[in-house]
């Protein structure tokens, strides 16, 4: 509670949060603000925004609410972008821990496997996963871990090598404490929190992946997706371009929030350090 | 031993097993696939009896086991043969250094613009962090880094080349314009502004807040505050001292981008219709070609890990420490 009270006091933090709990809210309430298909035909095909007061947002080329696919994109993209990136720090905290706790072989064959990762290109992954599996919004999200599991990692490996030398860890080990539980209940508490401050960046770099896999048209066919409203509006860009520009403008409000947010989150654990800092850097910048 | 061998040598030693981790993981993925080329090839030419299926598989080698398969692609790569592209009845490799110039004038222009602009932007914005001029700069960039390059391209060319006629909207020059020489160069660059642009818009932002970050970090830095002490003039300072220092984790930044950017690569040339390795990739995943497939993946790890070395290299003539010692990593 006291972080969420800090949070909000940084402008960041407070936009940041505001901007995602209505996303989070529009992608929850999908059902009830818009019911039944989004997929469904709704109208004439083409009507324009603000002209219709039962479209709002109007219609696309085969006549379905833009509106309803909106409201509903949410809920595909922020599903999918957490989920993603969930996946992905536990996976990468799994991996870091053992490969910095155990050391010497095993810390090196997991942590070439950790390069290999790293320097293939996530979306080129993501896109070869995808085409091998056949799309489904399981797959989407598995086909972005995959990509992003390696940053949080190398981070956890590195919080761990640093750690397992402190003196707690050592009497840990002297009362007997068996290696797992030490590694579990001393260690990984202790190698969260760098590893959480970028799990914003995660899930924007999810959504962002998600949105461009629709936009190629390997997103999951049978959920409406923001990536794909905008490539289903660039059949008709010259003539009706807001079928394009306003699922893009939900997408970057979207990623916009997060990051917000995240600045915010380490705006107000920076906070938390004697107020001194603040104080020698105010000085420190001319 | 001289401080570029040693680092090159150790870049090499653990690139090298991890390159042969991707071949052998990117393989396995790609077995998983139900179907294979021939399959494909069959579907795309109105499909075949059992005896043609057959006797294709075996003239792709598809009739041995996994393990027979793994080392004979290990083998023939050894020979710098990519295998053949069953979509486009040609040797991948020859695909691949076709397409490749392509996208590395592509994003080689726009990480140049945009590390000059950024960086300089990012000084800035630096100079004085919590200035009206830091938070107008730090919002925009903000803003513009969470703008998908598909989205903004298509913007871009609704702008410029639909509405105001300027640009082209696609290609990478004029078809059959009989150009050459500088004429043909200048067409092709014509058609690069709106991708190039695109690109350059996005990643200038990440290069700002990766400098800013690292300005804001090194003003607090003990010989900062000791410089200021002395006396020396806020110009030195800035771009002798605070700027130098937050330009490394900068060039870190390049080369982390750079797989960044060749996956971004293939929604950029799928908007703007240019023949580069993103858009083969995308023809791959449509033709499902798995050895295009598998060589575009390859490649890309091998660029990556070479951006990485040359990143090492420029970082050890910026900082002497880098790579002084046997042990530090």
């Amino acid at each position: 509670m006291n972080l969420i009270h800090k949070l909000m006091k940084t402008p960041e933090g407070a936009v940041g949060f505001i901007i995602l709990a209505i996303m989070i809210g529009i992608a929850i309430m999908a059902s009830t603000i818009s019911p039944g298909d989004p997929l469904r035909i709704a109208g004439r095909a083409l009507v324009a925004p603000f002209t219709d007061p039962a479209l709002p947002l109007g219609t696309d080329r085969l006549g379905r609410d833009v509106a309803a696919g909106i409201v509903h994109g949410a809920r595909t993209s922020l599903l999918v972008g957490a989920a993603a990136a969930l996946a992905a720090i536990v996976l990468g905290l799994l991996v870091g821990l053992v490969a910095g706790f155990c050391s010497g072989i095993v810390d090196e064959v997991l942590m070439r496997v950790v390069d290999a990762f790293q320097i293939v290109p996530g979306f080129l992954l993501a896109l070869a996963f995808v085409s091998v599996m056949g799309a489904s919004l399981p797959v989407v999200v598995l086909a972005i871990t995959l990509g992003a599991w390696a940053d949080p990692a190398r981070l956890t490996r590195a919080q761990v090598l640093s750690l397992r030398e402190r003196d707690y860890v050592a009497a840990a080990k002297v009362i007997g404490m068996h290696p797992a539980e030490i590694a579990v209940r001393q260690i990984l508490p202790q190698a969260l929190p760098p590893v959480l401050a970028i799990s914003a960046t995660l899930v924007a770099a999810a959504i962002l992946t998600e949105a461009a896999l629709s936009f190629l048209g390997l997103g999951d066919p049978n959920s409406v997706t923001w990536g794909s409203m905008i490539a289903e509006g660039r059949n008709v860009l010259r003539s009706s371009p807001w079928l394009s520009i306003l699922p893009g403008l939900a997408l970057i409000i979207t990623v916009v929030g997060v990051y917000l947010l995240s600045e915010g989150l380490a705006k107000a654990l920076a906070g938390d350090g004697p107020a001194m800092q603040g104080k020698l850097r105010n000085g420190a910048a001319p | 031993m001289n401080r570029s061998l040693r680092l090159i040598r150790r870049r090499l030693l653990t690139s090298i097993p991890a390159l042969l981790i991707v071949i052998i993981l990117t393989f396995l993925l790609l077995e998983t696939a139900p179907g294979d080329a021939v399959d494909a090839y069959l579907l795309s030419i109105g499909g075949g009896d059992a005896g043609v299926a057959a006797s294709l598989r075996q003239a792709y080698g598809l009739d041995q086991s996994l393990t027979a398969r793994l080392w004979l692609y290990l083998t023939a790569l050894a020979r710098l043969d990519l295998g053949w592209s069953t979509a486009f009845e040609r040797p991948v490799i020859d695909l691949i250094a076709e397409r490749l110039p392509n996208t590395l004038a592509l994003m080689g222009s726009a990480t140049a613009l945009s590390f000059a602009l950024g960086s300089t932007l990012g000084i800035i914005a630096g100079a004085k962090p919590e200035s009206i001029k830091d938070i107008m700069l730090s919002t925009i960039s903000l803003i513009l880094y969470a703008i998908p390059s598909f989205w903004l391209g298509l913007l871009l060319s609704l702008l410029f080349a639909v509405q105001l006629r300027w640009l082209p909207t696609s290609g990478i020059e004029t078809i059959a314009s009989g150009k050459t020489g500088l004429y043909r160069l200048m067409d092709i660059a014509r058609h690069l502004i709106l991708p190039v642009g695109a690109l350059t818009l996005i990643y200038t932002a990440l290069f700002l807040r990766v400098m800013r970050a690292g300005m804001v970090e090194a003003w607090k830095l003990d010989f900062v505050l000791f410089a200021r002490a002395k006396g020396l003039s806020r110009t030195r300072l800035l771009l002798r001292h605070v700027a130098r220092n937050a330009a490394l984790p900068l060039i870190t930044m390049l080369g982390l981008q750079a797989a960044a950017m060749l996956g971004g690569s293939v929604v950029i040339e799928s908007i703007f219709a240019i023949p580069g390795f993103g858009r083969l990739a995308q023809e791959a995943v449509t033709g499902r070609d798995a050895p295009l497939l598998m060589g575009i993946i390859l490649v890309s790890a091998v660029l990556v890990v070479t951006v990485n070395l040359l990143v090492d290299l420029v970082q050890a003539a910026f900082d002497p420490r880098i790579g002084a010692s046997e042990a530090s990593s």
